[in-house]
């Protein structure tokens, strides 16, 4: 137990187990960004992914809506202590995308419109645990919250899900990305509390 | 211990093994209840102190859970637990000598402080930065809610600091102006031209962030120049 605060009380939870440690809930969505939007219209939204041999697989908006649609609702949590429960996304689950892509590596990259980067290891992103979403509460997603399209990593801090992504990168050893060059953790749970270095 | 404003006080910490910290960093304060109940929140740091201090503004929220008791019930002598400072990103690099235009929404000026706090104090350091000018541009309220007034007067007497102030729903007394809402052309007027390469620091409530973030883009400044902190966890419209 840390520094007890004799006169502090806090909010009690209203769903104990499912929030990670120092979290705390909020109806709202808000947005962490480090810079402004990017605005990318579906017309000139890409995917790749781009293997260890150099081999790219490319979906265009048109391709990528007609992959598998998978509805999902999960909860969120941002390392800056906020948590959204049963949230509802529309997207193409990871493992869909990855049928046809031939890879030893272990870990990823991802890459977003405007420059962003996180890395995720694979075994994050396969086995229904990643998606690349593209609409939440039944809505197309905005150009704040990501829009055309974010991935999907709740399991890990919400700063993994980049937003605007346009490609996976698949690498032999891992490397930090935008944020984890930047004081974050490389690989972010949540449970463990894993914000900084 | 200062009160900034009725809303807004300002905490000194001393932590032990610190020594000094970059403008525009944050720390984490986890408050834990006697039930061992705990809540963590973000809180930028305001001060540009050497050594083993820093200072925190904290505004409280109405809905707010940690910030209430740093406002009113924690008292001088009492320990916080407290991790960082953190961040790399959203920080003024001295060896960066372009022109600084920093643009505040409300509260989001206590990390725009510590980079005006450290560019005056470090004006007989010989990187680049310290000789760049500094323009801080400040949407507030009312005069009554806006932090470090005087200090803020008085460091604008340098040439290299400029303060433009829009008060939003109070003009001050005998100014002659008229409360109004910052928009494009007033935030055009007020900043430096593309010509001049300005670094853009941008923090405030996130509606106030994106819309500032996409004037500076239409008109022309790259995306890459701009560095933004958006602030408000609750409360705030999705």
């Amino acid at each position: 137990m840390g520094i007890v605060s004799p006169g502090f009380f806090g909010r009690r939870r209203r769903d104990d187990p499912a929030l990670p440690p120092g979290q705390y809930l909020t109806e709202s969505f808000p947005v962490l960004s480090a810079g402004p939007t990017p605005r990318i219209t579906p017309q000139e939204w890409e995917f790749t992914i781009t293997t260890e041999t150099g081999q790219v697989h490319r979906w265009n908006w048109e391709q990528f809506l007609a992959l598998k649609q998978d509805d999902v609702t999960h909860d969120i949590h941002c390392v800056t202590s906020w948590s959204k429960l049963g949230t509802s996304w529309r997207g193409v689950s990871i493992d869909t995308l990855f049928e046809s892509v031939e890879s030893d590596a272990e870990f990823t990259m991802a890459h977003s419109y405007g420059g962003y980067t996180t890395n995720v290891p694979l075994d994050d992103l396969l086995g229904g645990k990643a998606w690349i979403a593209h609409q939440f509460d039944g809505e197309d997603l905005e150009p704040a919250h990501g829009g055309p399209a974010r991935l999907l990593v709740p399991h890990l801090y919400f700063w993994k899900s980049a937003k605007w992504v346009r490609g996976l990168e698949l690498l032999q050893q891992d490397e930090p990305g935008f944020w984890e060059s930047n004081g974050y953790h490389m690989y972010g749970d949540p449970w463990q509390e894993q914000r900084y270095w | 211990m200062r009160q900034e404003t009725d809303t807004a006080r300002t905490l000194r910490l001393r932590l032990p093994g610190l020594t000094g910290h970059r403008p525009g960093q944050h720390v984490d304060v986890r408050l834990t209840a006697p039930d061992g109940y705990t809540a963590v929140r973000s809180y930028s740091v305001a001060s540009a102190l050497p050594g083993d201090e820093l200072e925190l503004t904290v505004e409280e929220l109405s809905d707010g859970e940690v910030s209430p008791y740093l406002v009113h019930q924690v008292a001088a002598g009492d320990q916080l637990e407290v991790r960082g400072p953190v961040g790399g990103w959203f920080v003024w690099n001295p060896a960066d000598p372009a022109p600084v235009q920093l643009i505040a929404g409300g509260s989001g000026v206590v990390p725009l402080m510590a980079m005006i706090r450290s560019h005056a104090a470090g004006a007989t350091d010989g990187a680049p930065g310290f000789a760049a000018p500094f323009r801080l541009l400040y949407s507030v309220r009312s005069p009554a809610s806006a932090y470090y007034g005087a200090e803020l007067d008085d460091l604008a007497r340098s040439p290299l600091l400029t303060v433009t102030c829009v008060y939003t729903r109070e003009a001050p007394a005998g100014s002659g102006t008229r409360p109004r809402r910052l928009d494009a052309p007033t935030l055009l007027d007020a900043i430096p031209p593309v010509s001049d390469t300005p670094a853009f620091f941008v923090c405030g409530a996130t509606a106030f962030v994106e819309t500032v973030a996409d004037w500076l883009v239409q008109a022309g400044y790259p995306a890459d120049r701009i560095k933004t902190e958006r602030y408000g966890g609750t409360g705030i419209t999705p």
